[in-house]
């Protein structure tokens, strides 16, 4: 069984103090907020709902999707969460989520939790809400929460690997590549499974399923998820670039006696490292192979639905 | 004659998509009594139970020791009503179980040390102190319903309703449970599918069907009415 | 240890794992160091050294790749420090979650700042988890059991049916949550959660925090000075 699901939740000890520590400064105020939008209008009468639908997330990973070749994958969901009961509170599960993976498996740093709470919780839902809530209302319902389901991990996943580059976690170009052709598969499957469980839910009650408003504008969503994605692999490709923490590291204007604390990532890695245009194209090249792979499973599925229908 | 402490009259509910589930149900309980609730799944017990302490609401008239159930009156009625749920697993919802049994009286407003006091009585009287530190998913069956009825007496309510109360037990659990209520001095309703037990601890029973209460009377007699116990002989099955 | 006021041992948690987070020096002396401190916490808690050991060991797939990542690149150092930090951070919690009630240790992370409302999702996470864990395992053995006689059949239906099976896990699950709020309303809920029980902070405590706090500092203080 292949691990398609690239684990997101980073340990302790990957990340640099730099990274850490502002992913914790900036993820305290995002998480107070998110929570008192959660709990607005209800107080407390939803911690049960919000509790035992972060429970029924556990347990769904358990629950295996055949997708090929003798592999099976597993839902995450973040954005079923947040189709079912909306983003602040599919934020406030995730966060739980991650809180108790961190302290009851040791899944995921302490110091840490921070960027996991960021890359998931916060812009993981977000990534995956913005979808559903442009366009989840006409036509392109389905292709919305598909797209939705895909970006959530997408969005995370490349999230992290940027912080681990940022950090100075070394990767060859292969690594990145395949690391990247990976996300793009397990996000495609994620909005495959979220799709199909969406649909099933809608099967059974129509009003666990949130209605967002139809008739919104296609150019302007789709320059705001465009300019989502550019973001995130902008920080991508940025922290592939080795001037680009030494610019970094000017601009935040870290003192010389503080950066000995912290190991400069690539003093002595340039030598390893091929040089940035060709890393950009061969990361690229695969993602694009993966994309295509991927769009052929989807359209092979739906003829073959049509087929037995 | 005492004023009721129970009074329904012309109860009716309907559900979201429009199924009637009561169409005009009247009931009475009085001091001292410990009234079965009978009727097919579905025919409206759960609903007419969820009406008592308001957590649903209907049309007519529903009285609970003389206070009509409103809004106003809603935290003393649900404060006398003590509703034990078929589903222990999804009332014991606190993290222990000594937790659990204060969340009512905290509720009322008591301090903490109050609660706790009140907390240790409830469960000593339903045999449970021993596990007051523990965590409510590694109870058996019968020790949760038990803890489920310790944080009702806690509250100390006028009137104990409990819904299918045998379900999942096994029979040794089945005899403790009825041991412990034939002690407990609040009249009862039991919503009950055992008929054994329903005929050892009630007075009278009544009769669901089709969203009204049909029949009622002593428990022997709308039993051996509505054929409401099985007699299974293997011989006698049709095959 | 398991007595401790939970605020002592986050506290000491978080100096310990600073104190590792930024060390770049000395790691494989320092790590033994870090490591023995933490042995000797777990036994003088009475908890089962050897499988508290296996059971951090769970993060080691994770960072044994990138390790291997780091080795190939030409790194080994970054590579050794990616496994010790993030087993030695494993351990660590591992310690103070095994000597603290849940509760208790959701009630300490209150009282430093953690928002209460996202406290109580965990709190009623953790009490739902197991529950309806075990109720996915019954439906994923039904299935099976269903299944696994039928070769053949499409993927794309069997991936409906577990699109299927977690739709009903989820119907059930919000039934649930519904049935504990009515359950709350019964018992007098009135939408905001009673405080629990206040935490005292005794002078032990505070020994214990300043020993517990102080150990991995000197530990690392006295590991790169002398090398």
């Amino acid at each position: 069984m292949l691990p398609w699901k690239a684990i997101v939740h980073i340990p302790d000890g990957f990340l640099s103090t730099p990274v850490w520590a502002t992913m914790d400064v900036a993820a305290a105020p995002a998480v107070a907020y998110i929570v008192r939008r959660a709990q607005r209008g209800f107080d407390d009468a939803r911690v049960p709902l919000l509790g035992v639908m972060g429970a029924f997330v556990f347990a769904a990973q358990m629950i295996n999707f055949p997708v090929g070749i003798g592999t099976t994958s597993h839902l995450v969901g973040g954005a079923l969460l947040a189709y079912t009961l909306g983003p602040a509170a599919a934020s406030v599960v995730m966060s739980a989520i991650i809180a108790i993976q961190a302290l009851v498996f040791q899944d995921g740093g302490i110091l840490a939790m921070g960027a996991n709470l960021i890359n998931m919780a916060l812009v993981g839902v977000l990534a995956g809400y913005l979808p559903f809530y442009l366009w989840g209302g006409g036509r392109w319902h389905k292709w919305a929460i598909f797209a939705g389901g895909a970006l959530s991990l997408m969005v995370s996943a490349v999230l992290a690997l940027a912080e681990l580059l940022i950090s100075g976690v070394p990767m060859p170009a292969s690594v990145l590549g395949v690391s990247l052709a990976l996300f793009v598969v397990s996000a495609l499957l994620e909005g495959a499974i979220t799709l199909a469980v969406i649909q099933a839910l809608e099967t059974i009650q129509p009003g666990f399923v949130r209605k967002p408003e139809t008739g919104r504008s296609f150019a302007l969503g789709a320059i705001g998820l465009a300019a989502v994605l550019l973001a995130a692999v902008g920080v991508l490709v940025a922290s592939t670039a080795p001037d680009g923490i030494e610019k970094l590291g000017l601009q935040v204007g870290i003192a010389s006696h503080v950066r000995s604390l912290v190991t400069t990532p690539l003093t002595g890695y340039q030598a390893a490292f091929f040089q940035t245009g060709w890393l950009r194209k061969a990361s690229g090249g695969l993602a694009g192979l993966a994309l295509i792979y991927g769009a052929c499973l989807l359209i092979g599925r739906a003829v073959a639905r049509k087929r037995s229908a | 004659m005492m004023p009721p402490l129970i009074e329904v009259r012309g109860l009716r509910y309907c559900y979201e998509d429009g199924t009637r589930a009561l169409n005009g149900v009247d009931f009475r309980l009085d001091r001292g009594e410990t009234v079965a609730l009978f009727g097919a799944n579905g025919s409206g017990k759960t609903t007419f139970v969820l009406h008592l302490n308001g957590l649903l609401a209907g049309e007519g008239i529903v009285e609970v020791c003389g206070l009509p159930v409103n809004r106003q009156n809603i935290p003393e009625i649900r404060r006398k009503i003590g509703l034990v749920f078929q589903d222990s697993e999804s009332q014991l919802f606190m993290p222990t179980v000594l937790e659990d049994v204060v969340f009512g009286p905290l509720n009322s407003g008591m301090s903490r040390q109050d609660a706790i006091e009140r907390a240790q009585t409830a469960l000593h009287t339903v045999g449970m102190s021993a596990a007051a530190n523990k965590a409510p998913y590694h109870l058996s069956a019968g020790e949760k319903k038990r803890v489920a009825i310790a944080g009702i007496l806690a509250m100390e309510p006028e009137i104990l309703v409990l819904d299918e109360p045998t379900t999942s037990l096994d029979p040794p659990g089945q005899g403790a449970l009825a041991d412990l209520l034939v002690r407990l001095p609040q009249p009862k309703i039991l919503a009950t599918h055992d008929v054994p037990f329903a005929r050892a601890l009630c007075d009278r029973a009544v009769f669901f069907q089709g969203g009204v209460i049909a029949a009622e009377g002593p428990v022997e007699d709308i039993v051996t009415r509505f054929g409401w116990e099985l007699a299974l002989e293997r011989s006698k099955l049709r095959r | 240890m398991h007595r401790r006021d939970p605020r002592a041992k986050i506290a000491a948690l978080m100096v310990f794992l600073v104190v590792l987070a930024t060390a770049h020096r000395a790691l494989p002396v320092l790590g033994l160091a870090l490591v023995l401190l933490l042995s000797a916490a777990l036994i003088w808690a009475r908890l089962p050294l050897f499988s508290a050991l296996a059971r951090a060991a769970i993060v080691l797939p994770f960072s044994l790749i990138f390790a291997a990542v780091c080795w190939l690149s030409g790194d080994p150092a970054r590579g050794f420090s990616l496994l010790l930090k993030s087993y030695l951070s494993a351990l660590a919690v591992l310690l103070v979650v095994s000597t603290t009630p849940f509760p208790a240790l959701l009630r300490g992370l209150e009282t430093i700042g953690a928002p209460r409302f996202l406290l109580m999702v965990v709190q009623f996470l953790y009490r739902y988890l197991f529950v309806i864990s075990e109720e996915a395992q019954h439906m994923t053995i039904a299935a099976a059991s269903r299944g696994a006689t039928v070769r053949g059949v499409m993927a794309g239906a069997r991936f409906r049916a577990a699109a299927g099976a977690l739709a009903v896990l989820f119907a059930r699950s919000y039934g649930r949550a519904e049935d504990i709020h009515r359950s709350m309303l019964a018992r007098g809920f009135q939408g905001r959660f009673q405080p629990a029980a206040a935490l005292r902070f005794r002078a032990t405590d505070a020994v214990f925090m300043l020993f517990a706090s102080l150990a991995p500092v000197l530990l690392r203080a006295t590991v790169e000075r002398a090398l």
